[in-house]
């Protein structure tokens, strides 16, 4: 495990306020995912269905790519491919020189996050402001998202008024209602003055050409209407065939994620402003990511975490995420579907502890709408990560003593043997269970188990003794 | 675990089979299934384990195992480590048939809900995550403790989330999984029960090894210790 990412797990721990803002956040999100999809007597079925139509989609993306992508020419607009972060800023930053564009409004995108977009247009001297309410205060206290749905969960709103004191400079407001008043007038002006507007999508409809953008504050809407430009960035995998698979998606994902019937704005852009209509862009760009997508297609076994819809359902019910919060995660995409992208989008060795950093308790693929099986996709890693590590000769201790265990359990005159020797070492306390060992005893996962919990007095006679005396 | 740590639950589980009418027999060569390598990534090692339980169960009837977790790792595991090894996948698939979770072997193979137990006392039910989750199970263990003389069962909120045991990963993010045993526990003293019961003595292991920690007298027992008291 990086140092790093040991410490991050051991500060969140350790804060108190955090770990309650963590915990009641994620609580009421999971609730409401579980009261909403009690409601739908078909939600199995629709799981089922939304894991087919991604199933389908992924194995032929190549051909729903295309059609998407003439479907959107046909609508007037232009799709750009775009292979990894770099490209994706090349091309934006093209695009504002071209149109002399100083401002750039965003709406929630975990894609662009991913690229850090932001970050790479700032450098190049254009400002980007993240539209969204949990990402502008996130913009604010230069901080990335702590979770795929809701970034700022673990900002309390007494936190965003530190924030919107020092950063804008306004009197103290603790009140949440007079907070998003100040954000909304701070944004009201940028969505007029923006050159061009930087939207995410949930979904990309093949057969019409259009984007789907599901939201709750109406920013997205402003952010793809309001400005000349609109550019959508999207990651490949969000493609679906039809336009009526929407109906199967938009019923699992806002109550999934948020436990909401539906989200408050549903979106289908489909091209620039045509004539005659009021609203709408002039320029209308979708980027296609790859971003080490194509990567996952060849596996048979784990391609499926492109089916992932990001509902974040899966975060608010891992008690893995519900203690070390989104920001120990070593990448954007924090949770189980964090720990199952982070490896292979940017190589298993960019925090090999990642995929064990989990119990396997499951509860992430038994709430998943679309059956990702998460707990398969993390066993799949932890073997990928043993096969890399005996390629650079690493954690050979380990290795050795998984050898030795193997070797061991499969002798079992020399297991009972040293099942013994171990108990007869072992203290015993009046029956009571163990709180420390002798120094000798005392290794590694001895004292990290004593660390935290005691330990089970070893019994006078194992099981097989016992038996033999029947 | 049960031989090495937990005997009494082994004992408990033969005395609760032996009188539904079953005799049962101890294979002695029998040790671990290789869930710990396998979890652990370390596949090849998971393979070795594996072959040497296939060896050991050939010939047995029906296996039944004092743990949703081992059980699992049989009959849900042991097709994928062998997948590209038809002979060997065959033997397994021959061989998970017949292999039984103890709560859903009495309640699904044996028909029995009432075993005859008396355990006057209050007791709160810990859902293990792969006897959950993998093998579904939730109501055997309940309809069980239903039918024990005296005992009442008071739900915890909730029974489903993981006690953060994980095997290794209790050891490798000891901190971690310690914080997720303390949230475990505070749900169980919220029931005032003075025992918790599950169907995984790994789950009780890491229960009771916090219940010790923070000084608290609310003790874990097996659902087969509980089956067995009369």
């Amino acid at each position: 495990m990086s140092v790093e990412f040991d410490q991050k797990i051991h500060d969140t721990l350790a804060d108190a306020n955090l770990q309650l803002a963590i915990y009641g956040s994620t609580a009421r999100l999971k609730q409401g995912r579980i009261d909403r999809v009690g409601e739908l007597p078909d939600y199995q079925e629709l799981r089922t269905q939304a894991n087919a139509i991604k199933k389908h989609t992924i194995e032929n993306l190549d051909y729903y790519l295309e059609e998407f992508e003439r479907n959107v020419e046909a609508r007037g607009g232009k799709v750009v491919y775009c292979k990894d972060a770099t490209e994706v800023a090349d091309f934006v930053l093209g695009l504002a020189k071209e149109k002399d564009a100083h401002l750039i409004v965003k709406s929630k995108s975990m894609t662009t996050e991913e690229v850090d977009l932001n970050e790479r247009l700032e450098h190049h001297g254009l400002e980007s402001v993240e539209t969204d309410l949990g990402e502008y205060i996130l913009q604010l206290a230069h901080e990335k998202p702590y979770h795929i749905v809701a970034p700022a969960l673990h900002k309390t709103r007494y936190d965003v008024a530190d924030i919107f004191t020092e950063r804008l400079h306004v009197a103290r407001e603790t009140v949440i209602e007079k907070q998003t008043a100040i954000a909304r007038a701070v944004l009201r002006e940028k969505f007029l003055a923006a050159d061009i507007g930087i939207s995410g999508a949930n979904f990309l409809v093949a057969d019409s050409g259009a984007v789907a953008i599901i939201e709750n504050e109406g920013n997205a809407r402003l952010t793809t209407s309001a400005p000349k430009v609109h550019i959508t960035v999207a990651g490949i995998e969000k493609v679906i065939p039809r336009a009526q698979d929407l109906a199967t998606f938009l019923k699992l994902l806002a109550r999934s994620a948020t436990g909401q019937l539906l989200s408050v704005y549903a979106s289908f852009l489909a091209g620039p402003r045509r004539a005659g209509e009021v609203d709408g862009p002039d320029e209308f760009y979708v980027v296609l990511l790859d971003n080490g997508r194509t990567k996952l297609l060849p596996d048979r076994a784990k391609r499926q975490s492109l089916y992932c819809i990001r509902c974040g359902a899966c975060l608010n019910t891992c008690p893995v995420y519900r203690k070390i919060g989104g920001h120990s995660f070593p990448w954007v995409y924090s949770g189980p579907i964090g720990a199952i992208l982070t490896p292979q989008f940017m190589g298993v060795a960019h925090e090999p502890a990642l995929p064990f950093a989990s119990s396997l308790c499951g509860a992430c693929g038994e709430v998943c709408p679309v059956k990702i099986d998460i707990p398969k996709i993390l066993l799949e890693l932890r073997s990928d990560v043993r096969k890399s590590e005996a390629r650079e000769k690493q954690n050979r201790l380990e290795k050795l003593a998984f050898r030795g265990f193997a070797w061991l359990v499969t002798h079992p005159a020399l297991y009972e043997m040293a099942g013994r020797i171990a108990a007869s070492m072992a203290p015993s306390e009046d029956g009571g269970w163990i709180s420390r060992v002798p120094p000798l005893m005392n290794l590694p996962p001895v004292k990290a188990w004593l660390s935290q919990r005691d330990l089970p007095p070893p019994p006078r006679k194992s099981f097989r003794e016992l038996w033999r005396q029947r | 675990m049960v031989d090495q740590l937990f005997p009494k639950v082994g004992i408990a589980m033969a005395e609760v089979l032996e009188r539904v009418g079953y005799s049962i027999d101890f294979p002695e060569n029998q040790t671990c299934c290789g869930q710990p390598a396998f979890n652990s990534g370390y596949r090849a090692e998971a393979r070795t384990v594996a072959r040497h339980f296939l060896d050991t169960f050939e010939g047995c009837e029906r296996i039944v195992a004092p743990s949703g977790s081992c059980t699992a790792m049989v009959t849900h595991h042991f097709a994928e480590l062998f997948e590209k090894e038809p002979e060997t996948l065959a033997r397994v698939h021959a061989l998970e048939k017949r292999v039984w979770e103890f709560a859903t072997f009495l309640t699904d193979v044996a028909g029995v809900e009432d075993v005859g137990a008396r355990f006057p006392q209050v007791v709160t039910f810990h859902d293990g995550c792969h006897a959950l989750r993998e093998l579904g199970i939730r109501a055997a263990p309940r309809r069980l403790l239903a039918n024990v003389r005296g005992l009442e069962l008071r739900e915890m909120l909730p029974a489903e989330e993981c006690c953060g045991f994980g095997g290794t990963f209790a050891v490798k993010f000891a901190e971690l999984s310690g914080a997720m045993a303390r949230t475990k526990i505070e749900a169980i003293l919220q029931t005032g029960a003075g025992t918790v019961v599950s169907l995984d003595p790994s789950c009780l292991m890491q229960i009771q090894g916090a219940l010790s920690r923070a000084g608290s007298p609310v003790r874990t027992m097996h659902l087969a210790e509980v089956l067995a008291s009369r």
